[in-house]
């Protein structure tokens, strides 16, 4: 099975190199058979991961100890889903599920595009195959996941294998890697088709059109994979934090954040004709920050606590970055003319001009956490010594950006295209700032006086009040017409344009998400030694430990403290952190008991019994105003991305006519 | 061009305001990488610095009194050791036991004890590690052995 396992790997390497040749050369010489035996290669190499994966997949579910893999990541008490999980719980693995997924976007591609973009999908197919051949290299040659276990010539089998790390036993880390991976991998596809339309010049913006909606579906991936990611974090480990700027952190939230900058800033070239060769730029970056990310993740190369063994593939990665990186920027240099804008700003208060500062800010960001994280090897190339930065930077240099791009979100959407009158502005701004700057004089006055607390709290009512605007005047002109209520009329306004209310939605789901980060600056925590019986407080909770019971199953021994949680008397709730050792891998982990409620959160975490007085139990409690809106802005969020991807009721010509006049002023000019 | 005067002049502000905050919050949280050896030969020059060090935590040294864990750390293969104090808020990690790996944020103070504020673990064995206890594994199709 091993060996069968190993040769589909070896055969689809093979057949991703014969798509790369298939496809260039049949491009070249004007060969369509070799294109289209090229694209079977395609379909070719994708059954044979899909037999290698499947294999693999088996081989965990019955866990087979004779594998090398499976032993180190599968143990027989493991429940059936965590066996599943085991695919992507260790390198081979997870590189594998990589190739896997990326060959399904190919396939995916091609079913979806037929009989379309006949000039540019070669290069299409090149791109994404050349991409795949690397992952199929580190499958077949550097980190093979069918290895045997074995002694002197003999194929041995372990008794029982270590199982997957304890911290990865929680559903939601069984589902982040894989969404985080569809996010990843996805975005090979929109770079694909901007290398296939800028190395064939395609006319038009026929693949904006087509890549925007993958862009969008990888974004909603990468969105969700960040977001389990965080909720695993807060439930999980224990500190009670959903993010810590930790490398692996971000380099998931790296093509993030130019992805979201490329959402937006493509809308210019879509109704503009502007900023071309940028998001050709970003295009490229998020692949690159993809590949970074995997790259980053997979190779050690900064410490992390996500402790993952430190192996050979990171010279393969930076060889494939820097190649990659060399030929995409030869081929936008090259193609720069073809890349020209079709207009020019010509007002600071416009709209271009706010999607111009979201993407300044976006990508500062984004610069500031790559420096961040990097800072180590930076310092270390330049100065001989390491040096690493921490929360305080991150959260120094971001926060004011959340705040000012939180700012743009309410702004953007409402101002002008070409600039903006004064008499506009007003309309459209006077209550919503007026709403935020009410919201913040009342805080103040109730006792708040968290700076970025209260510009935040202010801004969320601000843009709340613009979308909510939005929402109410495009709903009071249908329902005037049509006579609807007004419910049904604003499902109508937004079925008539699910890119615009959509991402209405979005933005009321990012606003959300800030007042619960906001929440952070009133976070409260104690540390207690408490018997059995005694009580403790915090933050107007009374904590009483019952008692302290423990057990044992085969997969772990646990112990777990019963806590009353009383408030004022009253008995609110009965909370039972626990403790557990889990066998195979001789591991402790905490599972944490949390009280969620809208306003705010109670935590509580069994940290150890008392070395000094056995019957003691260590407690750590901590009080987390307002996480829950975090979880329910991303429900938000996803709901609206949802709402973007719905085809809209009514075709809308793009605005285009608006520039006409600029554009062949600009051409004469040219001419 | 005025336009473009007004657009040059508002990104320059907003950089210029974003890096006085990098240059803020790097001088406020960079954290230097040393062993333990390192550590003691820098001397004086060493105390109240932001320092990582990283080390292999002593069997039976970790002492809890009160909020404070105590353990001594040490370098594989050398008889140096370093006496830690940590006071931080945040639970210690599950992974943060006997014989593991310890990485500890904090300062030194002129006593010789580190203050640590915060610190990360890896288990003994690495999560790649190879099953214990179990026979001497060789991967039969000539892949270089990780696992061990």
């Amino acid at each position: 099975m091993e060996n069968l396992g190993a040769l589909a790997i070896l055969l689809a390497f093979c057949l991703s190199v014969y798509a790369i040749f298939g496809s260039v050369i049949g491009a070249w010489k004007k060969r369509p058979f070799l294109v289209v035996s090229a694209r079977r290669a395609v379909y070719g190499m994708w059954a044979m991961l899909t037999l290698a994966s499947g294999l693999l997949v088996y081989g965990l579910m019955t866990a087979d100890m004779r594998l090398s893999y499976v032993a180190s990541h599968v143990n027989h008490a493991m429940p059936t889903l965590y066996k599943f999980a085991a695919w992507w719980g260790g390198q081979e693995g997870s590189l594998l599920l990589w190739s896997w997924l990326l060959a399904t976007y190919a396939v995916i591609v091609l079913v979806s595009t037929r009989g379309r973009f006949r000039e540019m999908m070669p290069w299409v197919i090149t791109t994404l195959m050349v991409t795949q051949c690397f992952f199929l290299i580190l499958n077949a040659f550097v980190e093979p996941p069918f290895k045997v276990l074995a002694v002197g010539k003999g194929i041995v089998a372990v008794e029982d294998g270590r199982g997957l790390n304890p911290l990865l036993q929680y559903w939601a880390m069984a589902i982040h890697p894989p969404m985080l991976y569809l996010g990843y991998v996805g975005f090979a596809v929109p770079f694909a088709f901007a290398l296939g339309s800028l190395i064939t010049r395609q006319p038009g913006e026929a693949w904006i059109h087509e890549t925007r909606r993958w862009t969008l579906v990888t974004w909603l991936f990468q969105s969700t994979g960040i977001l389990l990611g965080a909720g695993w974090a807060y439930a999980v480990l224990g500190w009670g934090g959903y993010w810590g700027w930790d490398p692996v952190e971000n380099a998931s939230l790296l093509p993030w954040i130019t992805a979201t900058a490329f959402l937006h800033s493509v809308m210019m070239q879509e109704k503009k004709g502007m900023m071309k060769i940028w998001n050709m730029v970003l295009i490229a970056a998020t692949f690159f920050l993809c590949i970074f990310g995997t790259f980053l993740t997979r190779s050690g190369i900064v410490s992390s606590v996500h402790a993952f063994g430190v192996s050979a593939i990171g010279k393969y990665f930076v060889t494939f970055i820097a190649l990659g990186l060399a030929a995409t920027i030869w081929l936008i240099l090259d193609r720069l003319d073809y890349l020209k804008s079709e207009a020019h700003l010509e007002s600071v208060v416009s709209r271009e001009s706010a999607f111009l500062f979201n993407n300044l800010i976006l990508l500062a960001s984004c610069f500031a956490v790559l420096w961040g994280t990097l800072f180590p090897v930076v310092t270390e190339a330049v100065m001989g010594e390491k040096i690493s930065v921490g929360a305080p930077f991150f959260n120094r240099v971001n926060v004011p950006i959340g705040l000012f791009l939180l700012f743009l979100t309410g702004v953007g959407p409402l101002i002008a295209w070409r600039r903006s009158s004064v008499e506009s502005l007003k309309k459209a701004f006077l209550w919503p700032s007026a709403g935020g700057l009410l919201t913040i004089a009342l805080l103040a006055a109730l006792g708040v006086h968290h700076v970025y607390a209260l510009i935040s709290f202010g801004l969320c009512v601000f843009v709340t009040w613009t979308v909510a605007q939005e929402f109410w005047k495009g709903a009071a002109a249908i329902s005037a017409r049509t006579k609807q209520n007004m419910v049904a009329a604003m499902i109508e306004l937004t079925h008539r344009n699910t890119r615009r209310y959509g991402g209405y939605l979005v933005h009321m789901g990012v606003v959300i998400m800030f007042i619960g980060f906001t929440g952070a600056a009133f976070n409260k925590d104690t540390t207690v030694e408490v018997g059995i019986g005694q009580s403790f407080q915090l933050a107007g909770y009374d904590l009483k430990v019952r008692e302290i019971r423990d057990g044992d199953n085969p997969n772990y021994a646990w112990q777990h403290a019963v806590v009353d949680v009383t408030v004022k008397g009253q008995h609110v709730a009965t909370l039972e952190p626990e403790k557990r050792v889990y066998k195979a891998s001789r591991q402790p982990t905490s599972e944490v008991a949390i009280r969620r409620r809208l306003n705010e959160d109670l935590y509580l975490n069994f940290a150890s019994m008392s070395q000094d007085s056995p019957d003691k139990a260590v407690m750590q409690a901590y009080v987390f105003p307002l996480v829950s809106w975090i979880w329910i802005g991303f429900w938000v969020l996803f709901f609206g991305t949802l709402v973007c991807l719905v085809p809209p009721k009514t075709k809308l010509a793009y605005a285009r006519t608006q520039v006409v006049g600029v554009v062949t002023k600009h051409a004469t000019v040219e001419k | 061009m005025k336009t473009y005067a007004k657009f040059a002049f508002l990104v320059v502000a907003i950089i210029g305001a974003l890096l006085w905050l990098a240059v803020g919050g790097i001088s406020e949280s960079k954290t230097y990488y040393k062993t333990i050896d390192e550590l003691a030969s820098m001397g004086s020059s060493g105390y109240g610095k932001r320092v990582r060090v990283t080390g292999d935590v002593v069997p039976g040294s970790i002492k809890r009194a009160g909020k404070e864990v105590h353990f001594t750390i040490c370098e594989k293969g050398k008889d140096s050791k370093l006496n830690v104090v940590y006071m931080g808020t945040e639970p210690l990690p599950d992974t943060f036991r006997d014989e593991a790996q310890a990485m500890a944020d904090g300062k030194l103070d002129p006593s010789g004890v580190f203050h640590a504020s915060s610190i990360a673990a890896k288990c003994p064995s690495k999560y790649e590690a190879a099953p214990t206890g179990k026979p001497v594994q060789q991967p039969l199709n000539g892949a270089p052995n990780r696992a061990s």
